[in-house]
């Protein structure tokens, strides 16, 4: 599939902890409209598209990507939530948190194309556990995957159909989104620090950093 | 939480928790594929030294449903009928390296001497005629789907405190979430040194049902007359406790004509004609059923947080 347009070098020297912008947000609209773009242009149109967003930002890109969808083909596309708490397999490695909402649109997801929609991809366990999740639901015609930033680092065989940006980088990075609506942020951005996380870890509701 | 043995042990933070988690798991209930890989690989043995229907079914069923392998064990037909020790029968099944006991008996303080002898997480589903957390997390639960925040709202308890472990976990619950709690019951079964946890806790008392209704609480828990406790003396005949504390057809009128959004909860089984009539007990205010309903996600709730996250250093 289209693969995301430039990418950034992004190793920052030993030591330096400043996080810095690697999307603004007119970056961010651009992606997203390009990949709504990319969603019709391959399911020609928007006949049976069902836009699922993962807790916690994967909701408010999965809503904006509805929305602009919706706009290209003059249709109401919908929109809802997937979570995949309860299908992690690292349960047992972290403390538990109250899991967070699961709505699907009233059509349910059989026989849709459903577009999953995540801020990060990084180890890929977030979407296996999201492709669980979803067969218990029901069973799509196909599933697809659109990440805003795809952080490499794969632990398992799993890649995005549409990309925002590509944006390599080392374990010893965080990506951290901010999204307005969802963080206490005037805008939406995409920054990038130097500091271990463990691939795979959650993205904490508060810092969504991966 | 390794344990939950008391809805003391319970911050309202937890409380708040494990409602929002109920309330996600109750979604998953009206789904065509009940089950989610939560608790793979995890063994729950319910223990049941007294006689429960929809306890142990709902523990049952939220185990398997998160995909736990769930056991029962009930007094009867185990070795305690042989003349084994408490203490030999749990530490027999904790020898088979299960993650949870989920533990029902007839004498106060069970699960927490048991939660002192074994490796195993234990859930205290009603120990004697103390306490039965995961009850009044239901109730609340159920309350709360209902009527929003509890918050600051009225419930009153009606019946016999004495001998109801409903009764201490959901007063304790209901305070941790901030509501008021009126306590009411005959004199003889108001418990005996509940003075000082009244006034501790901010708990009114009274043996006037008629009043309490008349102010229009948001709440009506009744509990069930539990004569299998009672050796006798509590109260004259059924049909006076009736007359004094029942909640019958006249006072439902009372209840909804003071406050026409009040609800009605009973923790079941209920007695009909003694401490609920039919016409209560089917009105549309009742709850009856959406507690047993609201029980499983609950349930799922509790053993999620119990056995799903990082273990415990023991």
């Amino acid at each position: 599939m289209t693969r995301a347009d430039d990418t950034l070098p992004a190793h920052p020297p030993e030591g330096s902890g400043a996080p810095r912008t690697v999307m603004t947000a007119p970056d961010i609209a651009r992606a997203l409209r390009r990949i709504a773009h990319e969603v019709v242009e391959h399911n020609k149109g928007a006949e049976d598209l069902l836009v699922l967003g993962i807790p916690t930002r994967g909701v408010e890109l999965g809503r904006r990507l509805g929305a602009l969808l919706g706009d290209l083909e003059g249709v109401e596309v919908p929109v809802g939530e997937l979570d995949i708490t309860m299908f992690r397999d690292d349960l047992r490695h972290q403390p538990t948190r109250a899991p967070m909402h699961t709505r699907i649109p009233s059509g349910g997801v059989d026989d849709k194309v459903v577009v999953l929609v995540d801020d990060v991809l990084y180890s890929g366990r977030t979407i296996r556990a999201a492709l669980d999740a979803l067969s218990d639901l029901g069973r799509p015609r196909a599933v697809r995957l659109a990440v805003l930033v795809d952080r490499g680092h794969r632990e398992l065989p799993i890649r995005a159909d549409h990309v925002g940006k590509n944006l390599p980088t080392s374990h010893a990075e965080r990506v951290m989104v901010r999204l307005d609506g969802v963080d206490a942020v005037p805008e939406d951005s995409v920054s990038i620090a130097y500091g271990e996380t463990r691939a795979g870890s959650p993205s904490t509701p508060d810092g969504g950093t991966r | 939480m390794r344990h939950l043995l008391s809805s003391a042990d319970l911050t309202r933070d937890d409380v708040r928790m494990l409602l929002a988690t109920a309330a996600e798991m109750h979604e998953v209930q009206r789904r065509d594929v009940k089950k989610l890989p939560t608790l793979r690989g995890r063994t729950v043995i319910n223990l049941f030294f007294e006689d429960s229907t929809r306890t142990r079914s709902s523990f049952e069923i939220a185990g398997k449903w998160m995909s736990a392998d769930t056991i029962n064990i009930t007094g009867k037909g185990s070795s305690t009928s042989k003349g084994e020790s408490l203490r030999d029968t749990v530490m027999t099944i904790d020898a088979m390296a299960v993650d949870c006991v989920v533990m029902r008996h007839m004498a106060s303080g069970a699960a927490h001497q048991v939660a002192q002898w074994v490796d195993a997480s234990v859930v205290n589903a009603g120990d004697g005629t103390h306490e039965h957390p995961t009850q009044a997390l239901l109730d609340a639960y159920t309350m709360e789907q209902r009527i929003g925040s509890l918050e600051g709202r009225r419930v009153a308890i009606v019946g016999d405190l004495t001998h109801s472990r409903v009764f201490r976990s959901n007063a304790i619950t209901l305070r941790t979430l901030g509501a008021e709690v009126a306590c009411v019951a005959p004199p003889t079964l108001m418990p005996s040194g509940i003075r000082p946890w009244a006034e501790a806790d901010g708990l009114t008392l009274t043996d006037d049902l008629d009043e309490v209704l008349a102010s229009g609480p948001d709440a009506v828990m009744m509990l069930r007359v539990q004569r299998e406790r009672m050796s006798g003396g509590f109260f004259p005949t059924p049909r006076e406790y009736t007359v004094g504390f029942g909640l019958t057809r006249e006072r439902l009128r009372a209840l909804t004509d003071a406050n026409p959004d009040a609800v009605i909860c009973h923790p079941g089984p209920m007695n009909r004609g003694l401490e609920i009539s039919a016409d209560a007990a089917d009105a549309a205010q009742s709850l009856v059923l959406d507690q047993v309903s609201a029980g499983v996600a609950v349930r799922m709730a509790v053993l999620y947080h119990l056995l799903a996250g990082e273990e415990v250093a023991a």
